[in-house]
């Protein structure tokens, strides 16, 4: 037998092998693209229920006489707030049902409105006073349970018979219907799950966002402009970029530890403010900033810093006149990228006290406030069902702004990027 | 006037020496030969005007709480400043918080003191004010004068800007110096009451501090042992995920897979590396877990519902865009001509990667899977949302272990007091966090780094 022959016969084995790696390359590449598949569609089927809010529609009488208020006069705003609306949905409620004349049976009948209803009627006089001594029909948000239940037809504990029973009822005479939920943009959070919104985390990241991006990319560029442009090569500039490539890997707790000890115990700023949240995204995204920064500073040819100086530029104006500029694209894709990351990021925020319950929208760099992903992760810990959908549906929205602002980093890149 | 009332003042007289300067250097251009242009001996004003009432400004906000605290003591009457450091500590930060109430407390001691303090902090704002604006006036009064268009102006502010951006870019070194005093310290501090061979030595975690002094059980015990064992096992869960398929995926990818098919495949896979780690942390608790509690019960398993099975299997799934990106980079830097070299002697493709190219590039993805490592290991949302609370020493995938960075979450949230051994505990697991991902950090570099001087 020759080499030939030895070679050929080996050669089925060794193509089934070839075959089989191939395939398992392929494989890997799926297992990648069904995780993915599976976390997106698990989280929108998780979703969908949040987006949308289940209404009775409730019959109240404004009556001044009903409401407790003087049959003549002006009303001030003084006399709304000992108004008891609550007792003016319950007795259009009962109106609703006259069936309903045991105390069990009214209990039932009330507890299926939200019990913020009468703060939604009490804003809705005061905004519009006319309303008084008129019969309006208005729609109540639902309890949690009952929106569960109907959307869903799913009972959870809370949902007794009698009270199944009324909203059965409620279905077939057309008094209880879904709409969209509003209230997840426009409310902050609750401890009620049908009056939780997000429009508090949303502030709070844009304050937190704005601090971390006014410190951290003038510090960044400046600081790629130096270590490209100016820096000698010496010890401390290897000892600076060896601390920033190890910066970009220290975990982000540990920015968290840093901000605790430092600006909270050490400068005694406020505990849950944006701007210390802040400061320490800026900490952590300044590596990704300079990093970008410096490729882009790079990538500009040098003719025409050499131009540019050969026509008695300073170095410093050739720097700040062309070299900037046409990086900035560059540098612009690197800090949305380091911005997309400081969004997500929540580990260090939880370190520095931005994980209260915090129902005022913030105002300011100054005022406690919590941000999406700290939402997120405070809503997935709370036992009502119906937080789930609630913090999938922030999950989207947290989703939507990272995939707009990849968006518009890759459509810069696109734009502006040229090659010399 | 407020801190932030002045720097707005420091800015808006900036402003106005800016133009002072630029109109006199402009005047000056008439008769003489400038030696630079005009808006240079504007910057040049600003600076003058601005750069000492900043400085000033900063030392004074920086110096002034333990200027006031001094005097807060030195008005205490000597019954109070005779006792012990501790007493006095405590009185001076009640007579904190009456300040911080406007003044008013129900002891009159302390609401005379909290009076005095206002009144001093109230002369000592006048004062900074005054010298601020009187600094920021004569920079501009200084640009008014002949000396300004003698000067190189350009060269000036080009220097001063200079130093600035090398200020910033120190700011790298800063931070890691900042990182490890604020750790370190905080972990000795630690060390004090906890011995340090407790600690990394100990099998047992409670972290339980006592409401009364003379409870039992009040100290707690500090045995580290039991978190590290739970890291590392689910980082080794995540590792056994993410490496072989990140791996497979670099390798198809750089070697089998059409340009097309690469250049929507690669971007895919990396958007599982920019989502929210919170995400994974939700869809882990949520879904992964219960669903691997179901798949273990219906073959009579039992699997606890924080298992570290699916903590780990998530993590990893994070990982593999890492992984791979990292591979990929190696995987391409080796040189053609090896590629070639093999399958001109007739080997497979398989055989060329197995034998020749994955030999080569090897230093290069243990250097990545390292880094990796690190990651996991430090990865925090994923295991807080659905890793154990107790710490069980164990390596069974299928029980609830707790980790490093679930403990320093778990310490440092909610209300405690600053000083007890248990927040101090939290700065101690993240010293050691700190330490052995910078270990890591620093071999993968280092294996990456010579693995590629190799085929430069």
């Amino acid at each position: 037998m020759n080499n030939t022959e030895i070679v050929k016969r080996g050669l089925g084995k060794r193509y089934a092998r070839e075959k089989r790696f191939r395939l398992y390359g392929r494989c890997a590449v799926f297992v990648g693209f069904i995780f993915l598949a599976l976390l997106l569609v698990d989280i929108i089927v998780k979703a969908m229920p949040a987006f949308s809010v289940t209404e009775i529609r409730v019959e109240v009488d404004l009556d001044r006489d009903n409401l407790g208020l003087p049959a003549e006069g002006p009303v001030t705003a003084k006399m709304l707030a000992g108004v008891n609306f609550n007792g003016a949905i319950r007795k259009g409620l009962r109106e609703a049902f006259p069936e309903a004349t045991s105390r069990k049976q009214q209990k039932a009948l009330y507890s299926l409105v939200s019990s913020g209803a009468w703060f939604s009627l009490s804003n809705q006089v005061a905004d519009n006073p006319q309303l008084i001594g008129q019969k309006k029909v208005i729609w109540f948000r639902a309890d949690d349970d009952v929106d569960t239940y109907y959307k869903l037809g799913r009972r959870t504990s809370r949902i007794d018979d009698l009270q199944a029973g009324y909203i059965d009822a409620m279905d077939g005479g057309n008094l209880i219907r879904t709409a969209f939920n509003t209230a997840l943009f426009t409310n902050s959070d609750s401890r009620e799950p049908e009056q939780a919104g997000i429009r508090g985390a949303v502030m709070g990241s844009f304050w937190t966002l704005l601090v971390t991006l006014i410190v951290s990319l003038p510090v960044g560029v400046a600081a790629a402009i130096y270590l490209e442009e100016y820096a000698p090569q010496n010890r401390l500039t290897d000892f600076i970029e060896i601390n920033i490539n190890n910066l970009a890997a220290v975990p982000s707790i540990v920015f968290g530890l840093l901000g605790l000890a430092v600006f909270i115990n050490f400068f005694g700023m406020p505990r849950s403010a944006p701007i210390v949240g802040g400061l320490v995204l800026s900490l952590m995204t300044l590596p990704t900033i300079i990093i970008a920064s410096r490729a882009a500073i790079k990538s500009v040819p040098p003719s025409i810093k050499e131009a540019a100086l050969g026509i008695g530029a300073s170095h410093m104006q050739v720097v700040f006149h062309h070299t900037l500029p046409l990086a900035m694209p560059g540098i612009l894709t690197g800090s949305i990228i380091g911005m997309a990351q400081a969004l997500g990021e929540s580990a260090p925020l939880l370190m520095i006290g931005m994980v209260a319950f915090i129902v005022d929208v913030p105002g300011g760099i100054f005022d406690s406030a919590t941000v999406l992903p700290v939402q997120i992760y405070l809503w997935s810990d709370s036992p009502e069902r119906a937080f789930t959908a609630l913090t999938a549906a922030t999950i989207l929205v947290l989703l939507v702004f990272l995939t707009a602002m990849n968006a518009i980093a890759i459509y810069l890149r696109r734009k502006f990027e040229r090659r010399w | 006037m407020q801190s932030s009332t002045l720097f707005i003042v420091i800015a808006a007289l900036a402003l106005v020496s800016f133009y002072t300067g630029r109109s006199r250097a402009q005047q000056a251009r008439n008769s003489a030969r400038l030696l630079a242009l005009p808006a240079h001996y504007g910057y040049m004003a600003a600076m003058w005007s601005a750069l000492p009432a900043i400085v000033l400004l900063l030392a004074w906000l920086a110096i002034e709480p333990g200027y006031l605290n001094n005097r807060i003591i030195a008005s205490l009457p000597a019954s109070i400043v005779d006792q012990p450091g501790e007493a006095v500590h405590l009185y001076v930060n009640n007579v904190l918080l009456a300040v911080g109430n406007g003044g008013v407390s129900d002891d009159p001691a302390i609401e005379a003191a909290a009076g005095k303090y206002l009144e001093a902090k109230r002369n000592s704002r006048i004062l900074l004010s005054a010298l601020v604006i009187i600094l920021s006036l004569s920079g501009i009064l200084f640009a008014m004068t002949r000396y300004l268009i003698r000067q190189h102006a350009r060269r000036r502010v080009e220097a001063v800007v200079r130093i600035a951006l090398m200020l910033c870019s120190g700011v790298a070194i800063v931070t890691t110096i900042g990182i490890v005093l604020s750790v370190l310290f905080e972990a000795l501090r630690f060390f004090d009451s906890v011995s340090i061979i407790d600690f990394v030595f100990g099998t047992e975690w409670s972290p339980q501090t006592a409401i009364r002094a003379d409870q039992v059980g009040s100290s707690g015990t500090f045995g580290a042992v039991p978190l590290f064992v739970g890291s590392v096992l689910i980082s080794l869960i995540a590792m056994l995920i993410a490496v072989p398929v990140g791996l497979l995926t670099a390798i198809y990818l750089s070697e089998y897979a059409t340009r097309k098919f690469r250049s929507t495949a690669k971007p895919t896979l990396e958007i599982l590396a920019g989502i929210p780690t919170v995400v994974y942390g939700f869809f882990a608790a949520l879904t992964v877990a219960p669903f691997i509690r179901g798949l273990g019960e219906s073959v009579g398993l039992s699997v606890a519902s924080e298992s570290a099975l699916a903590a780990g299997i998530v993590m990893g799934v994070m990982i593999i865009p890492f992984v791979s990106s990292l591979s990929d980079d190696v995987i391409n830097a080796v040189p053609q001509a090896m590629r070639d070299g093999s399958l001109a002697l007739g080997a497979t493709r398989s055989e060329t990667i197995k034998q020749v190219i994955i030999p080569a590039a090897l230093p290069g993805i243990v250097g990545g899977v390292l880094l990796a490592a690190s990651r996991a290991i430090g990865e925090t949302m994923i295991v807080v949302m659905a890793a154990g609370l107790s710490a069980n020493l164990t390596v069974n995938p299928l029980e609830a272990v707790t980790t490093v960075t679930v403990q320093i979450v778990t310490l440092l949230t909610g209300d405690q007091e600053f000083d007890s051994p248990k927040t101090l505990a939290a700065f101690a697991l993240g010293l050691m966090l700190f330490i052995s991902t910078l270990l890591l950090n620093v071999v993968a570099l280092h294996i990456v780094r010579k693995y590629r001087e190799q085929y430069e």
